[in-house]
């Protein structure tokens, strides 16, 4: 290890932000020594609850997220905060203004927030994200908590890193049917319906909870509609006394209203993700789910070596060349040549890092 | 290469945001990932968001007049946590000596009214393109 990254481990062990900024930016960057130090981070891994927060521009999460660090600071527990904003795919340029809403908390010694771009999703977005958060829970906060705009695959794949993801709507975030809709409505263990001093607020609660019920299978065997006995075909009802029990086989997500402008409803959202992380821990689940990250990250440093060593490698190209003509004039298709490739390079892949 | 990452700050209490995010909407066109954090800020809260960040530069408005306090604070603030390689630079209504003044005590060019923002891009460009090469 070089002396440089030897001076910085010992810095970020004794616990100077400075130290963890610069290992922040290695990781996020895949700067050199990025490897060796996740390896001497690893067994400080595994401590910290991460928390996923995301939703549509606008809905209110950097102040949800201010609010539930103020909460979680009162209890006595340190958090790390990311904050991940789009890159501009015209300039690679971004504007990352979540600290704004987040002064409050800005000179807290026992928390750490940390502006990142999404610069693209080439490269593991997603995967950096959650390394990062790896850094975070070395470092040894209690608390993470991933806030990102819940726009395109890559953003929720950054929310679901999380043990637990809340999905923030505001009564514009549309009518019933964009609540039928895929993506962000299926990613949430808790929905905060926000701004619920506005207009159709406790409407778009209702359609959100009349979804989970439907999904829960209530509506099995309901007669379309004229004779319902409405105490007992409740989607809705049904929905929201499963989200209250503490049932550890099926966690069903509570639909909950705050207005964070005033901080109401911020305790009955910080409770519903204890409540979660109790059933995540007795289901078993969050074993499964950091199995899978852990089986992830495996995944990406694989292909992230195959890439490097392969197109880093001069003869590698050089050979790729030399099969153009082959394949210009049909004697070898892309496959075959890949196939060749791969077989060519066995013990290239399977080297050291250097 | 990796982004350029600025932190565009407002230090103490005037409330003219305009010039800051002009400035932040022209480097993040630039290709730079730019930190916003608003109005009224005090050196210590720009000092930490500049190290929790990590970044490279920190660029100040200053239009209170207060330069020759908030500026130097800012500086002493990183060097005390060892990141004298931040460039520190900004602008704002300075006069000429101070501004003498503020870069002879560390800071990188500060930049008065009327400056067109291609001359802060190319300038940020022009220190960040030397620091590489002479880390590399």
């Amino acid at each position: 290890m070089p002396q440089s990254l030897e001076a910085l481990v010992a810095d970020f062990e004794a616990g100077k932000s400075a130290a963890l900024a610069r290992a922040v930016s290695i990781v996020e960057n895949h700067r050199a020594g990025y490897d060796e130090l996740m390896t001497r981070l690893h067994p400080h891994i595994g401590r910290a609850q991460r928390l996923g927060i995301t939703g549509p521009p606008g809905a209110g999460k950097s102040t949800v997220t201010n609010l539930i660090v103020q909460s979680l600071r009162q209890e006595g527990h340190t958090v790390g905060v990311i904050a991940v904003d789009p890159t501009s795919p015209f300039t690679g340029g971004a504007l990352l203004g979540d600290r704004v809403r987040m002064e409050s908390v800005a000179l807290d010694p026992g928390v750490y927030i940390r502006s990142m771009a999404t610069r693209g999703s080439l490269g593991g977005l997603s995967a950096r994200t959650a390394e990062v958060a790896d850094v975070l829970d070395a470092f040894g906060f209690d608390r993470i908590i991933i806030e990102t705009v819940g726009v395109g695959q890559t953003e929720l794949d950054i929310a679901r890193t999380a043990d637990t993801t809340v999905v923030v709507l505001v009564p514009e975030s549309g009518d019933s049917i964009q609540t039928l809709k895929a993506g962000v409505m299926e990613i949430a263990d808790i929905f905060v319906v926000n701004k619920g001093d506005r207009p159709g607020a406790d409407r778009l609660r209702n359609d959100i909870e009349l979804m989970l019920g439907l999904r829960r299978g209530s509506a099995g065997g309901v007669p379309a509609h004229h004779g319902v006995q409405l105490k007992t075909f409740n989607p809705i009802r049904i929905a929201r006394e499963a989200a209250r029990a503490e049932d550890p086989e099926r966690w069903t997500p509570p639909v909950l209203g705050t207005i964070a402008s005033r901080g109401e409803g911020i305790d009955l959202l910080l409770a519903a993700v204890a409540r979660h992380f109790r059933y995540l821990e007795m289901s078993g689940a969050l074993k499964g789910r950091r199995r899978i990250r852990l089986r992830n990250q495996v995944a990406e440093v694989v292909a992230e070596r195959v890439r490097n060593r392969l197109w880093d490698d001069p003869e590698t190209n050089v050979w790729l060349d030399a099969q153009l003509d082959l394949l210009e004039s049909g004697a070898a298709t892309p496959f075959s040549v890949a196939d060749e490739l791969l077989r060519r390079s066995g013990p290239l892949l399977t080297g050291v890092d250097a | 290469m990796r982004p350029i990452r600025v932190l565009v700050a407002k230090p103490g209490l005037d409330g003219h945001d305009r010039g800051a995010k002009v400035v932040a909407a022209a480097l993040r066109d630039a290709g730079m990932e730019v930190i916003y954090t608003g109005l009224h800020q005090t050196p210590e809260m720009i000092a930490t968001a500049a190290i929790q960040e990590d970044v490279d530069v920190v660029g100040l408005s200053i239009l209170s007049g207060a330069h020759m306090t908030l500026i130097p604070r800012v500086l002493d603030l990183l060097r005390a946590d060892g990141r004298d390689d931040i460039l520190v630079t900004g602008g704002g209504i300075i006069p000429r000596e101070d501004m003498d003044a503020l870069e002879a005590r560390g800071t990188g060019r500060l930049f008065g009214p009327g400056t067109p923002t291609s001359e802060l891009v190319d300038y940020i460009h022009d220190w960040f393109e030397a620091r590489e090469s002479q880390t590399a």
